[in-house]
């Protein structure tokens, strides 16, 4: 393992005077799985949000392969209504747009599956290696840019039989059984060439079975793209199987992190989330 | 790899415009290779059919254009008719010739642009000949070329604002852009550029395009294969680009903005790209109009115009460039021929018939597009293109896959 690739610093993200997030600090390292657990509406997708650029945060600080990405402090209306932390840390104000962050390598899936739905499953996972292009659209228009197109194509080609989606890559997205849209916009995400993979609820809605494949796909992932993933669940099994370490969260505030192990022992974790078998 | 694509499309494509073209030219000479007396009404120079075609290929281009922003990047705009008010006027304070301009502005005592690409190429190539068709040709397209970049460069301007907004409210700021646009060419202040409320007029028209005689008889029409020229090969690039990787990112951008901006379309960029080079071929079009129409009047541009437009995108299909393609000609014909029988008092065995005269014809034009929308919900061709449908039919045949 070597050193951190994503810090969240002090992030609060206030929404009028709702607190979403309060106060995170987490730390992912390069090459690690780390999830991120808690009960609904602890704030989870939000601290996704902030770290994608979806959301400016209200204050605090994201940094990505050691360079800050995204910076900010209560402002205008905002400075009364903080309720938070760490207030006068910050001054700077770096607020990019979603894609800047991707292309800076950070790609991410969706909670509910954002495919382009009439778009072929090789056309997926195509338009998402259009932010690694170099082309200017007048070249593209009068395609000098074969080369680099071939090329992508002989990636997608070459990604889709890695995540084994290539017998049903003329089909249009939305034809895919549940489980392979998952896995297909995993391989979107792929596409555009990140350094960290951000996984909101890649289990969602999946039956056992479908959940098994996926930790495995997961697993396999870790394996050949030397992937670092960041994710979101619900689903225990997974999440302890194949994270390193967990961050759990409770009304938008960390409340433990570590292992899988002393999570399931964190009596503040259980008590919020996990909770104890009824017989017990 | 497996991924090699054919060439053979492209080819077929290549091979169906040149016959296309072929054909335009052969069918508006027949009227000068048949005798005299044999040539059926509808082949003549003055027939409909040639009308109908002239504006097919010119609003055609509109619609592609049209297409390209409000089917394949999802951008709902209404700015159409302002873009090509936009081309029109610029080609046309490009192109009229410097000794007619006294005659054209002679309201506002001459014109303030003394210019125009056809004198300036004339200097070099000449006026008299191979030269003058030489500097004829290219003073048009150097001035088409110029009204698309106006319109693009307008565009870019409009759009900073504009694009930020979405669907509805997109569609009324474009809309507004549109009136403006037409309302300030019309303003008195600048009539010695714009001739104001007038007509700009007396510049090269598709007839100009005819190669006479010395004696001045028609020796080969070209009269409505320059306008199918032009428009295919605008229709090409939109083509080109709508497959190339930045029209596959429209494509995401219309199906979902916010996963498009998650993989890394800037979209910001991307909108602004589409909405500038829709609104190119739009001034190009506009430009073409005002060759068909013979003049340039701003207050021809009206919002009825972009809706004429949209229509015809709708009829189309969004998202299909075919499907725009045949529905103008379609809706051109139907509007401007087919129909013309029905604004004419018929007798029939002394019985006049009911409801013939004149403005029928409309009614039952509105009539017919109801028909065609209720029945075809997604227009005639979806988002479907025409190979797309021959490719469906060999799949069937061939492998019953």
């Amino acid at each position: 393992m070597s050193g951190s690739i994503l810090n969240v610093e002090n992030v609060t993200m206030q929404f009028g005077g709702v607190v979403a997030v309060d106060n995170l600090n987490l730390e992912i390292n390069e090459g690690e799985i780390v999830a991120l657990i808690g009960p609904n509406g602890a704030g989870k997708t939000t601290a996704f949000n902030v770290v994608t650029g979806v959301y400016q945060p209200t204050n605090g600080r994201v940094s990505f392969l050691g360079e800050t990405i995204v910076e900010n402090h209560p402002q205008g209306k905002m400075k009364k209504l903080y309720k938070g932390e760490h207030a006068g840390e910050y001054s700077h104000v770096l607020a990019p747009t979603p894609d800047r962050i991707t292309k800076l390598g950070m790609a991410r899936t969706f909670q509910n599956i954002r495919l382009w739905k009439s778009q072929s499953v090789f056309d997926n996972v195509l338009i998402a290696m259009h932010c690694r292009t170099h082309t200017n659209f007048l070249a593209a228009s009068l395609r000098l840019n074969h080369k680099e197109e071939q090329e992508q194509r002989d990636r997608v080609a070459e990604l889709l039989q890695t995540v084994g989606l290539y017998d049903v890559k003329d089909e249009p997205a939305t034809s895919l059984p549940y489980g392979k849209q998952r896995r297909l916009e995993i391989a979107r995400a792929l596409a555009t060439d990140p350094k960290l993979l951000l996984l909101d609820e890649p289990a969602a809605g999946m039956n056992p079975q479908e959940t098994n494949e996926l930790t495995a796909f997961i697993g396999q992932i870790r394996k050949d793209f030397g992937m670092t993933v960041f994710l979101i669940e619900h689903h225990m099994d997974l999440v302890m199987d194949i994270s390193d370490r967990i961050y759990v969260l409770d009304f938008g505030k960390l409340i433990a992190h570590g292992t899988p192990e002393e999570i399931q022992n964190n009596n503040r974790v259980i008590d919020a989330y996990l909770g104890v078998a009824e017989d017990a | 790899m497996i991924q090699q694509r054919s060439k053979k499309g492209a080819v077929t494509a290549v091979i169906a415009c040149a016959v296309l073209l072929a054909a335009v030219i052969l069918l508006e000479n027949i009227s000068l290779l048949l005798p005299a007396g044999s040539v059926p009404n509808v082949l003549k120079p003055t027939s409909q059919l040639f009308a109908v075609l002239k504006k097919g290929a010119v609003y055609s281009l509109a619609a592609v254009s049209m297409n390209l922003l409000n089917g394949f990047t999802g951008l709902f705009s209404l700015g159409q008719a302002g873009f090509m008010l936009l081309g029109a006027y610029t080609y046309a304070i490009l192109s009229v010739p410097v000794a007619d301009r006294a005659a054209v502005y002679y309201l506002y005592g001459g014109s303030a642009v003394n210019f125009s690409f056809q004198d300036m190429f004339g200097t070099i190539f000449g006026t008299e000949g191979v030269g003058g068709a030489v500097s004829l040709g290219l003073g048009v397209a150097v001035a088409m070329v110029l009204a698309g970049c106006v319109a693009a460069v307008f565009a870019y301007f409009i759009g900073l604002p504009v694009l930020r907004l979405k669907s509805d409210y997109l569609a009324i700021a474009t809309l507004g852009f549109a009136e403006i646009i037409k309302a300030v060419f019309q303003w008195q202040a600048l009539g010695p550029v714009t001739n104001g409320a007038n007509m700009i007029k007396n510049f090269p028209t598709f007839s100009s395009f005819n190669i006479t005689g010395a004696d001045g008889t028609v020796i080969l029409r070209l009269s409505t294969f320059f306008p199918f020229l032009v428009s295919m090969i605008c229709i090409a690039a939109i083509c080109l680009l709508i497959n190339s990787t930045y029209g596959r990112a429209f494509k995401a951008i219309r199906e979902d903005e916010t996963a498009a901006e998650a993989m890394g379309i800037n979209l910001a960029k991307h909108k602004m790209l589409s909405f500038c080079t829709s609104a190119f071929f739009a001034g190009v079009s506009g430009a073409m109009f005002a060759m068909f129409v013979t003049n340039a009047q701003a207050k021809v541009y009206t919002t009825t115009m972009t809706y004429e437009i949209l229509l015809i995108v709708v009829i189309g299909g969004i998202g299909s460039i075919s499907g725009s393609v045949m529905a103008t000609f379609l809706y051109v014909a139907c509007s401007e021929w087919w129909l013309r029988f029905l604004d004419n008092v018929t007798v029939i065995n002394g019985v006049q018939l009911p409801f013939l005269r004149a403005g029928f014809r409309m009614v039952v034009f509105s009539v017919v597009i109801m028909i065609v929308v209720l029945f075809f919900r997604r227009g005639i061709m979806g988002d479907k293109e025409l190979p797309d449908l021959f490719k469906k039919r060999a799949r069937k045949e061939g492998t019953g896959k």
